[in-house]
Order: structure tokens, then sequence, then C-alpha cells
């Protein structure tokens, strides 16, 4: 059993997407229980597999026992396995929430485990994929299962979502062609193949143009500014367990890929350094421009959506700055911005659904109802404007001293301008939770049904409190983390 | 003109692009991304094509074939999951576009916009 384990993190989630709409319209419960089951196990799986890679290096999983190139193979370095911990980890956790959810028609609840069970498939195979066009199926499984679970947040979400399946379709046509061109002057696509025959060629112009365009359509993918004007309207009008999900995962898996193109697979040299220095600016002015969004904000999810935009720009600065320090800062803050984002989104849905509250303005005197929510919700934010003991507090040190160590004192500045507006939008959220009384109407509404303004129940509080534990966590132990599974991560060049 | 069938993809791939921008009509928009990816597809089996070649089929007990006289299968192979995935997407937006119909009861976009605004 234990030989297949890379192969155990995709199918099972996989197999349990198959069979959890057929088994839900017998029991939503025994639905649950399988979707949650399979999740827990591909999450173990996973744990198990990074354990086995930092212990013995690369595992090479040949599907069917058919080697690369002639058959399909999965790759799991340490860098595969720790987001593939990631990924696992988050898709359990959201689907905890999202079977917290009160139960509708058992149908549909059918229909929604099976998304969530194909976007954490689809995922990990992106992560997990040895070639570049089993990388783009795994994209596409997981784009559109990321469309039908954020399209099910009403009428509007539709056409929202549609706009997102126009620019995600174009990305991963942009990808697809890149991928072809370099197909075309290597003969290869397998990963590991490509990093072998590229460097023969690496002057090319054609080689230049696949590069151009598999960043683009990542960049396009990961709502990377000025690429982002899909992702806000996307992401306001979704359910809350989707968001949770799909906020916290599908962009760190994107710039997993990028991170995976430009340092493991392109060779260094002037093509890849301008890359470099052009994802560098839009990373610095994302994360200036995306906490500019968030403060303009009055709606707490578009906000908090509007801030996602800042944060894939930290992660993105990380891999500009091409060094160490930079790129370990950001693998930190993709685990850290997963956790403190799903958490404050979980949280935000739980004050929503108990008081009604979606504008800032409404929070006034939330944390007197729902004292362990708001604390959570504290707990995300201070690590989000990163203030320690908080995980966001490390992650952002580290891209600080890959900076340093650069000397591009502008991005220094875009992190240091970005966090304070971060604290801007987020301390707005607090002062209204803590320190306001509740607007006369919202106190009418508590008199008429007892049940509002009440901690949600144990299935729906315990994941975001898990989340604001895990927050603490990454900050606590960020330096075991670093040394044990982000240092043996790091690409060789930059070692 | 030597990799014609490159310059081609690329035409393709904006004349799809522009479609997408500049239609008016949200199922336009939708045609126009199958345009979008039909260049992806044209470049990937242009990729295979020689003259003179046979399918990539050898009958049994067959002295070793030889690779150039055999088409490259492997382009077609990863074009047909990639047609599916094509007709994957197209399936969804179309299950949204109809969503967007009965709701708003219209598919262009200036007039959606105005409705969504009201």
């Amino acid at each position: 059993m234990t030989e297949h384990l890379p192969v155990l993190i995709v199918t099972l989630p996989l197999a349990a997407a198959v069979v959890v709409p057929v088994v839900a319209l017998a029991s939503g419960r025994a639905a649950r229980a399988v979707s949650l089951g399979a999740l827990a196990a591909s999450h173990l799986a996973a744990l198990a597999a990074l354990r086995a890679v930092l212990a013995d290096g690369t595992w090479r999983y040949p599907l069917g026992g058919w080697p690369e190139p002639w058959g399909i193979e999965y790759v799991l370095d340490p860098l595969a396995g720790a987001m593939a911990v990631l990924v696992s980890f988050m898709a359990l956790v959201a689907a905890c929430y999202a079977g917290g959810a009160p139960a509708g028609a058992s149908r549909s609840s059918g229909v929604e485990h099976a998304l969530h069970l194909l976007l954490a498939a689809g995922l990990v195979g992106i992560v997990l994929a040895g070639d570049a066009f089993n990388l783009f199926v795994f994209l596409e499984i997981s784009a559109l299962a990321g469309y039908g679970l954020l399209a099910r947040g009403g009428d509007r979400a539709a056409v929202a979502v549609f706009r997102y399946l126009l620019v995600g379709t174009i990305a991963a046509s942009f990808y697809l062609l890149g991928v072809g061109y370099l197909y075309a002057v290597t003969g290869t696509l397998g990963l590991a193949d490509l990093a072998a025959r590229l460097p023969a060629v690496a002057e090319t112009g054609i080689v230049g143009v696949a590069l151009a365009l598999v960043v683009v359509g990542l960049a396009l993918k990961i709502a990377l500014y000025p690429l982002h004007g899909w992702l806000p309207d996307a992401y306001a009008h979704a359910p809350a367990p989707a968001l949770a999900f799909v906020a916290s995962a599908t962009g760190k898996v994107g710039v997993y890929v990028l991170l995976r193109f430009l340092f493991f697979v392109f060779p260094e040299g002037e093509a890849s350094r301008r890359v470099l220095e052009l994802l560098g600016l839009a990373g610095a002015l994302a994360v200036v421009a995306g906490s500019l969004f968030a403060l303009a904000e009055r709606d707490l999810r578009r906000m908090l959506a509007c801030s996602s935009v800042g944060q894939i720009g930290y992660l993105v600065l990380g891999l500009a700055l091409a060094n160490a320090w930079g790129l370990v800062g950001a693998l930190l803050h993709a685990a850290n911005h997963a956790v403190m984002k799903a958490c404050l989104f979980m949280a935000a849905a739980n004050v929503s659904e108990s008081t009604g509250a979606a504008r800032v303005d409404d929070y006034a005197g939330v944390a007197r109802h729902l004292p362990l929510t708001m604390a959570a919700f504290v707990a995300a934010s201070l690590s989000m404007i990163g203030l320690p003991p908080f995980g966001g507090f490390f992650s952002k040190w580290y891209l600080v001293l890959g900076a340093l160590e650069r000397g591009a004192w502008l991005y220094v500045l875009a992190i240091v301008a970005s966090s304070l507006l971060t604290a801007a939008y987020l301390f707005r959220v607090l002062e209204q939770a803590y320190f306001r009384a509740p607007a006369p109407e919202a106190r009418e509404g508590a008199a008429l049904a007892p049940s509002i303004g009440r901690e949600a129940r144990p299935a729906q509080l315990v994941p975001v409190l898990v989340l604001a534990l895990g927050v603490l966590g990454l900050g606590l132990f960020n330096q075991l983390l670093v040394d044990a599974a982000l240092v043996p991560a790091l690409p060789a060049r930059v070692r | 003109m030597p990799h014609a069938d490159y310059a081609i993809a690329v035409v393709l791939l904006l004349l799809g692009l522009h479609g997408v921008l500049a239609s008016a009509s949200l199922v336009r928009k939708l045609m126009a991304l199958g345009v979008v990816q039909v260049a992806v597809i044209v470049l990937f089996v242009s990729l295979s094509a020689k003259s003179g070649a046979q399918p990539p089929i050898v009958a049994p007990g067959a002295e070793a074939p030889l690779a150039r006289a055999h088409v490259n299968p492997l382009p077609h192979a990863l074009m047909l999951t990639a047609i599916v995935v094509g007709v994957s997407t197209t399936g969804v937006a179309l299950a949204l576009l109809v969503r967007i119909q009965r709701r708003y009861g219209t598919l262009d976009e200036a007039e959606l916009l105005r409705r969504l605004r009201e």
C-alpha cells in the first residue's frame, strides 16, 4: 500500500467525487462521511508521502509502471510534498466547515461535496503532475470544479463566474500554447525532461515566447495585478464554505506552478531574469493596490476578496526576489495566507449567518455576541497585518530579508506600506466589533428572534478555531517548518 | 514560409481573443472562446503532420518501424483530451448562460450590466 501513496493522494478524492452524488441520494450523512473520509485519507497520504520524501529524496511514481518519457509520472519532491500537504489540509478543513452548513436537499448537497472533492483532486493533481500536459488537465479540472462551486451563490454569482470562466479558459489556452511551443522545440512534455533539454535551446525566440505565454496564463489564473479584474466579483457572491477553500488554495497552487516553471524547468538566463523583474514589479504593485482596493470596500466579503489580490502579490514578490529568503518567505506566506484567509472568510460567514452583518458598519458590537468567532477573526487579522507571534509576521520578515539581500528597497517599502494599509482596513472591522454599540435595528432584530446573535453551531465554529490556532502555530513553530520542509523544497540554484 | 502553422495558431488565437473582448453577446463570447481553444489544438495537430507518412499503426510481426514513416500520435492523443476539456468548459458555460437568461432575460452584456445595477 505505502508504495502507492503518491497516486492515492489524487485518486481518493477523485473516486469519492464520483461516488458521493449517488450516495447522497440515499443519505446526506453518509455522503458527508464518504467525502470527509476521502479527504482525511488523502491528507494523511500526503503527510506520509512528505515524510518519506524528506527522508529519502524525490519520489517518482510511474502510473501503470510505464516510466517517463513513455508513461505518465507523478513526481513528489519536497516542494510538491509540502504543497500537497497544505492543499489537502485546506480541503479537509473547508469540507468539515461545508458539512456544518444547514443541510439542504440531499441531492444538492451531493453535488456540493462532489465539486469540493473534484477541486481537491484537481489541485493536488497539479502539484503532483510530472509533465506539463497533465498539469494542464488538472488545472482545468480544478478550474471547472471551482466555477461550479462559486456559481452556487445565486444569480449574480452566475454572471461573475461566467466572466471568470472566460478569463480562466483564456489563461489555460495561453498556458497550453506555451507548452505546445516547448514541445515543438524539445519534443518532450515531462517537466524533468524539459529542464534537461531546454538549456540547449534557451536563447531561441520560441522558448522566450513559450515562457511569456506560460507566465501570462498563470498570472491570469492567480489574479496577479493588473490581471485581477475577475476575482472580486467571482468571490463576492460565492457561498462561504466554497469560498474558504477556493480562495485559500487555488491561488497558492497557481503560484506553485509559476515557481515550478521559473525555477525548476526554465533555465537561468536573460529571458527568465527579465520575466522575474516584471513579476517583481507586478507583485510590488499588487501588494499595495490590493490593500488599497480592500480599503475602499465597505462590504466585508468583497474587502477580503480584494485583499487576496494583495496577498498573491506577496507570493509573487517572493518568487521575483529569486533568493533563498524570498522563496522561503513566499512558501511560508502561501501556508499563512491559506490558513488566515480561510479563517477570515469562515468567521465572516458565521457572523453574517448569526447577525446578518455583511458590511463593515454592521459589525458594531458583534464581539459581544460572538466572542469566540471574533477572537479567531482577531488572530487571523493580526497575522494578515504581520504582527508577531502570528504566522504572517514571519513570512513578511523573510520577504523583507530577501529584499534587503537584493538591495531592493522599493519592495521593502511596498511590503511595509501594504502592511499598514492592511492594518487600516482590518482594524476598521475590529473597532466596530469591539468598541461600538450595536445599531438600534440590530438590537430590535435580536429581540425578535432569540437565535440571532449567537455563536454558530460547533460544526461551523470548530474549523474557525482550528484555523485560528493554526495561524498561531505557523508563527510559533515557523523555524521548525522552514528548516524541516521549506529549505529542502528550495530549487538547487538558490540554495 | 517556415512554420506557417505557428503563425496561423497565433492569428486564430488573436481572432478568438478579439471576439471574447469585443462581442456584445455572451453567447458570441463563448463561441469566440472556442476559437481560442481551437487555435491551440491546430498548433498541436500541425506539429505531428508529416507529408508521406502513415498513420501510427504497426502490423504485428512487421519489421522494426521507422519513426519517420509514421505520424507522431502523441499530439493527437493530447488534443483529444484538450477537446474533452473544451467540451466540459463549454458545457459549464452554457449552464451558466441558461441561468443568466432565466433570471435576467437577456444575454446582451450591456443590457445585462444595466439590469444588474437595478
